[in-house]
């Protein structure tokens, strides 16, 4: 449980990690139940990314802090404690703060708590590398899903609306296709995005 | 020592501990944090009152002439067989006449407790609107019942027979058309009505007279 092993990452490697080759969304998978569910607007994409950020910050702060303590068969409990935590604190401040983001997000603010980016962070990095490796990994992760979701929730609101936080992108004459806003058009987004990046970044292509 | 090693809860003493720790922590967010959610929820009940009991252009054409309707909160308790069930109720004003009244009440729905809040007109007969404040129904179903489409069936209907939620197309104006795959909320949402206005009927007549 010490990082002096000579192979394990630095802490410049885990932060560009976790934004694109490693990008929590479009590699790894993680965390599919936020990006697919509150994508159909950017607003809403940004604070799910800025809240699950600051969960993920914190919690593998604190498991580096705790992690020569840590007791294997012990350890999934001592992650689940210190998330919940930190999304219940995430959750009340946005109630406190932005409540109409607060209502919009509903649910899934409280449901940070089982995205797995967060528990396979601590697992992976902060239960084994010092503080600052652990800090630079979540704001790289966090960085990442904050890439992949805004991605997908900006061709969903503009293909859905017409509009950006509420700037006409497309003609007024533009034919809103409202089924991208709903929960299938996160599907349809989200599949041919991970298409594209699979496509451009497949081995041996140039 | 051995048998020190081997209990589990001495094992287990990181986890009680950081969960103290933690509880702290919570409970310290909480104390700071919680009058200031108290009033969000309190300013958006005062915010959503005059569209719900004037409707939506009476509302906005008095906030345009800036003369905002004078709203009165109260509490009123009924006594129910072996319990109390609390109300509260914010009279909607005029010029000092009486335009109404927005009601805040919550029941049980499908998955966890309603609030909303609907609007009566003064003599009690008909409801003026309706307006979901805190729900958790299943995304994609029973959270329907938030929507601008599904609440427009409450405006302006009357109060009395109660009203009755039907699968399919409402023919009279007391039906009120479920949610397709959320029959529940539907009926939970109605029910938490009928029962707020059967309840309060009684309390606001005597309150008008006096």
């Amino acid at each position: 449980m010490t990082d002096n092993s000579s192979n394990a990452p630095t802490a410049m490697e885990r932060f560009i990690q976790g934004i694109l080759p490693e990008n929590p969304t479009y590699r790894q998978l993680l965390g599919l139940c936020p990006t697919l569910a509150v994508t159909n607007g950017l607003k809403a994409a940004l604070t799910m990314a800025a809240a699950t950020g600051f969960v993920l910050l914190c919690a593998n702060v604190m498991t580096s802090l705790i992690r020569g303590l840590l007791k294997p068969h012990l350890r999934i409990v001592v992650f689940t404690l210190t998330i919940a935590t930190f999304v219940t604190i995430a959750d009340r401040f946005l109630a406190a703060y932005l409540y109409d983001m607060s209502k919009t997000l509903g649910p899934y603010i409280p449901l940070i708590i089982v995205n797995c980016i967060i528990i396979c962070r601590c697992e992976v990095c902060a239960s084994k590398q010092s503080v600052w490796v652990s800090a630079s990994d979540a704001v790289g992760q966090s960085l990442g899903f904050a890439l992949g979701l805004s991605s997908i929730a900006i061709v969903r609101e503009i293909l859905g609306t017409g509009m950006i936080f509420q700037f006409r992108i497309l003609p007024v004459q533009w034919p809103d296709w409202v089924i991208m806003v709903l929960p299938p058009g996160a599907f349809f987004t989200f599949g041919l995005l991970l298409a594209v990046v699979n496509r451009l970044t497949e081995p041996g292509k140039k | 020592m051995d048998w020190i090693r081997e209990n589990k809860i001495m094992q287990a003493w990181l986890v009680l501990t950081i969960a103290l720790f933690f509880g702290a922590m919570l409970a310290g967010v909480q104390i700071k944090l919680g009058p200031t959610i108290e009033k969000n929820r309190r300013n958006e009940t005062l915010e959503k009152v005059p569209a719900l009991v004037l409707g939506k252009e009476g509302a906005d054409k008095m906030a345009a002439e800036n003369r905002p309707p004078l709203i009165t909160p109260s509490t009123i308790t009924v006594d129910k067989i072996g319990r109390k069930v609390y109300y509260n109720v914010y009279a909607v004003r005029d010029k000092g006449e009486l335009k109404g009244y927005g009601i805040k009440t919550n029941g049980q729905g499908y998955a966890d407790r309603i609030e909303l809040l609907f609007g009566l007109n003064p003599t009690l007969d008909k409801i003026t609107g309706l307006f979901i404040l805190e729900q958790k129904e299943t995304p994609g179903l029973g959270n329907k019942i938030v929507t601008d489409e599904w609440r427009s069936q409450f405006v302006d209907i009357p109060s009395f027979p109660a009203l009755k939620v039907i699968k399919g197309k409402a023919s009279t104006s007391g039906e009120i058309e479920a949610i397709t795959g959320a029959t529940i909320s539907s009926r939970a949402v109605t029910d938490i009505i009928n029962s707020a206005v059967s309840d309060l009927h009684q309390p606001l007549m005597n309150a008008k007279d006096n």
